[in-house]
């Protein structure tokens, strides 16, 4: 029971994790309809800047805060320069441009920093935060900070005239653009959030699996799993997935002999296979009616 | 329909690629064109392997089986519009079979390339028969966790009695035919250079029958397809296991030419490299898998000279670049220079 009990309390704990990631992954896809295959990459990316920041001498909460910010420039950045010209183009273009920037951000990240793992420091330390050693202070941090987030997105989204208006220019450009939203600049401002949103998630797991160029990997594809899970187009269905994706790697981890700790990206894979063929729109999205 | 829209529709998709870069003032003189231009590379093919240092006789064997399987990522993406990141897989599926074959079994190395690429054949039907249900981008969710799934798998220690674990298997070289005056490395080319050429031909023939219309058509209009009688999941599951079977093909080709397999190298990379290879060479163009081939093999090589890790980088540059510049790769270069010419030349008649 105890054991059930702690790898429950894990799975929560790296839910968190894949819960902002793929937060990160709805923005994009709020934005623009595309999945971003190059989030993770993102997110490593903002995670070495804050890592390099504190290898420059700053504290750790300005590191972040500077990764953070480099990191929402950097995301509109992206949009502008390399998104916004092909915003039309047809769909194997748009998912080479995604490869061809995760190809990129990986092998700069490894020119810059190079592929040794590095230790990443944390605020709130390892230890245990009880005597029973069912979850650690980092882990529940994540949690709350994962919360926390969805929070301040709930309200952006629901209560500021830019959240409202990134939501209609999301929903429908065209009556968004005659009531004078700038919706060009709406979806880089979702990929500037999408980027801010991964920094905090790469900063958040690094402490975990150590930073290095591939860090990310695995975790992207938990998080494409939760936001399927989730439903592509609901935010809190992205938080709900990465919850139960956790979940679910971390018990089947543990209760399924074969499947053991070496199969888990297998379970992302089946995850997501499951989920788009029996419900395509995930627990929480909306379907989608096309017209003939 | 108005024929005018039609016209214009139909010189815009890759179909009428070939009689465009073919030439349009004259069938005859196209044929003689192409029918040229096949015997100059086929000679060169031949010769080449004569004058070359061994370990350039390696590489352009592995041009050949990189285009095998940038013709069946081809086929998949360019003629039937389905998109694949997880075309690794079934590479390494192919791989695996002929290097198991060759190690545990002691077959010949010429018998595992049909068991390769039925085994593949099945495997992507099989992948395929769920991702019909999958539009676009979810296809492309799935390939792409099925290509970050797959080392982990191949290293899985329930199958490790068979696929050498993390270890992989090592698998001998093998001698050409008793009485032909070949190094192993010569024979190793022609063989391959054999295979491509059936493959290629196979292929090129596939799109000009009634399937390979129909795959197009899919492609083109999966409504329209559907309601002229086309069976589309059935031909969009099938076209998956053709695909997946050349891309298997050039996996156990490669494995015999490599003599080796391990589970990393077949991971995401290779999936993005065939990708890469398959834009560069012109989406919808067979003959454009030897230039991607090409692009994949020796560019890295160029990049890694200066920096070890650039390969990455210079992928990816290159795909933005050519995205954004040139979205027809070669395939899109060669018809800017025919559309040039055919300018220039009707500039001097006028």
């Amino acid at each position: 029971m105890e054991l059930f009990a702690q790898q429950l309390t894990a799975g929560i704990a790296t839910g968190a994790i894949y819960a902002c990631v793929a937060l990160a992954l709805v923005m994009i896809y709020q934005a623009i309809g595309h999945i971003n295959f190059a989030q993770g990459e993102m997110a490593m990316f903002s995670t070495f800047l804050a890592w390099q920041f504190m290898q420059w001498g700053a504290p750790y909460w300005v590191a972040l805060s500077a990764a953070v910010v480099v990191s929402f420039a950097g995301g509109v950045l992206i949009d502008r320069t390399i998104f916004k010209p092909v915003r039309n183009a047809q769909m194997l273009t748009q998912i080479v441009m995604f490869v061809g920037l995760l190809a990129m951000l990986n092998s700069l990240a490894g020119f810059i920093w190079d592929f040794t793992s590095k230790p990443f420091p944390t605020p709130f330390g390892a230890d245990p935060l009880f005597s029973s050693g069912l979850i650690s202070t980092h882990q529940l941090a994540m949690i709350l900070i994962t919360f926390g987030l969805l929070l301040l997105l709930f309200g952006f989204f629901r209560y500021t005239r830019v959240g409202l208006a990134m939501q209609s220019a999301a929903e429908n450009p065209a009556s968004a653009r005659l009531v004078g939203i700038r919706v060009e600049w709406m979806i880089a401002l979702g990929w500037g959030m999408a980027a801010a949103i991964g920094a905090i998630a790469g900063v958040l797991i690094a402490p975990i699996v150590f930073l290095e160029p591939n860090m990310m990997l695995g975790i992207l594809l938990y998080g494409f799993a939760a936001a399927v899970l989730g439903g592509l187009s609901s935010p809190p269905g992205a938080v709900l997935g990465g919850f139960a994706v956790g979940i679910i790697e971390n018990l089947s981890g543990t209760y399924i002999p074969v499947v053991g700790g070496e199969l888990k990206l297998t379970i992302a894979l089946a995850i997501i296979i499951v989920v788009l063929v029996i419900k395509p729109s995930g627990l929480l999205g909306s379907r989608h009616v096309q017209r003939v | 329909m108005p024929p005018a829209s039609s016209m214009q529709h139909a010189s815009e998709t890759p179909i009428e690629l070939a009689a465009v870069l073919g030439g349009t003032q004259s069938t005859q003189r196209s044929v003689d064109l192409k029918l040229l231009t096949g015997v100059a590379v086929l000679i060169v093919a031949v010769v080449l392997p004569f004058v070359l240092h061994t370990f350039f006789i390696f590489q352009m064997t592995m041009v050949l089986i990189y285009a095998i399987a940038i013709i069946g990522l081809n086929l998949l993406t360019g003629f039937n519009g389905q998109f694949s990141l997880g075309h690794a897989a079934f590479y390494a599926i192919g791989a695996y079979t002929a290097a198991i074959m060759m190690d545990k079994g002691d077959i010949s190395y010429v018998w595992t390339l049909p068991v390769s690429a039925a085994i593949c054949f099945v495997f992507g039907f099989l992948f395929g028969l769920p991702a019909l249900r999958l539009e676009g981008i979810y296809l492309a969710l799935a390939t792409f966790a099925l290509s970050i799934a797959t080392p982990q798998i191949l290293k899985f220690s329930l199958f490790e009695h068979w696929t050498g674990g993390v270890q992989g298997l090592v698998i001998t070289k093998p001698d050409p035919p008793a009485g032909l005056p070949l190094t192993q490395d010569q024979w190793l080319y022609f063989f391959t250079l054999i295979v491509t050429f059936l493959l290629f031909a196979v292929a090129q023939n596939l799109i000009r029958t009634r399937t390979g219309r129909a795959m197009m058509a899919i492609r083109d209009n999966p409504l329209a397809a559907r309601s002229m009688g086309i069976n589309t999941p059935l031909y969009k599951a099938l076209t998956f296991g053709v695909s997946a079977l050349y891309t298997g093909v050039a996996g156990a080709l490669g494995a015999i030419v490599l003599q080796f397999v391990a589970p990393d190298s077949f991971t995401i990379s290779l999936s993005v490299a065939l990708v890469v290879g398959l834009v560069v060479g012109g989406v919808g163009w067979l003959p454009g898998a030897f230039f991607g081939a090409a692009f994949i093999l020796f560019v890295p090589n160029v990049a890694e000279h200066f920096s070890k890790g650039l390969s990455g980088a210079t992928y990816g540059l290159m795909l933005v670049v050519l995205m954004l510049v040139m979205p027809g790769g070669c395939a899109g270069l060669l018809r800017l220079l025919r559309t040039l010419r055919n300018a220039a030349s009707s500039a001097n008649n006028g």
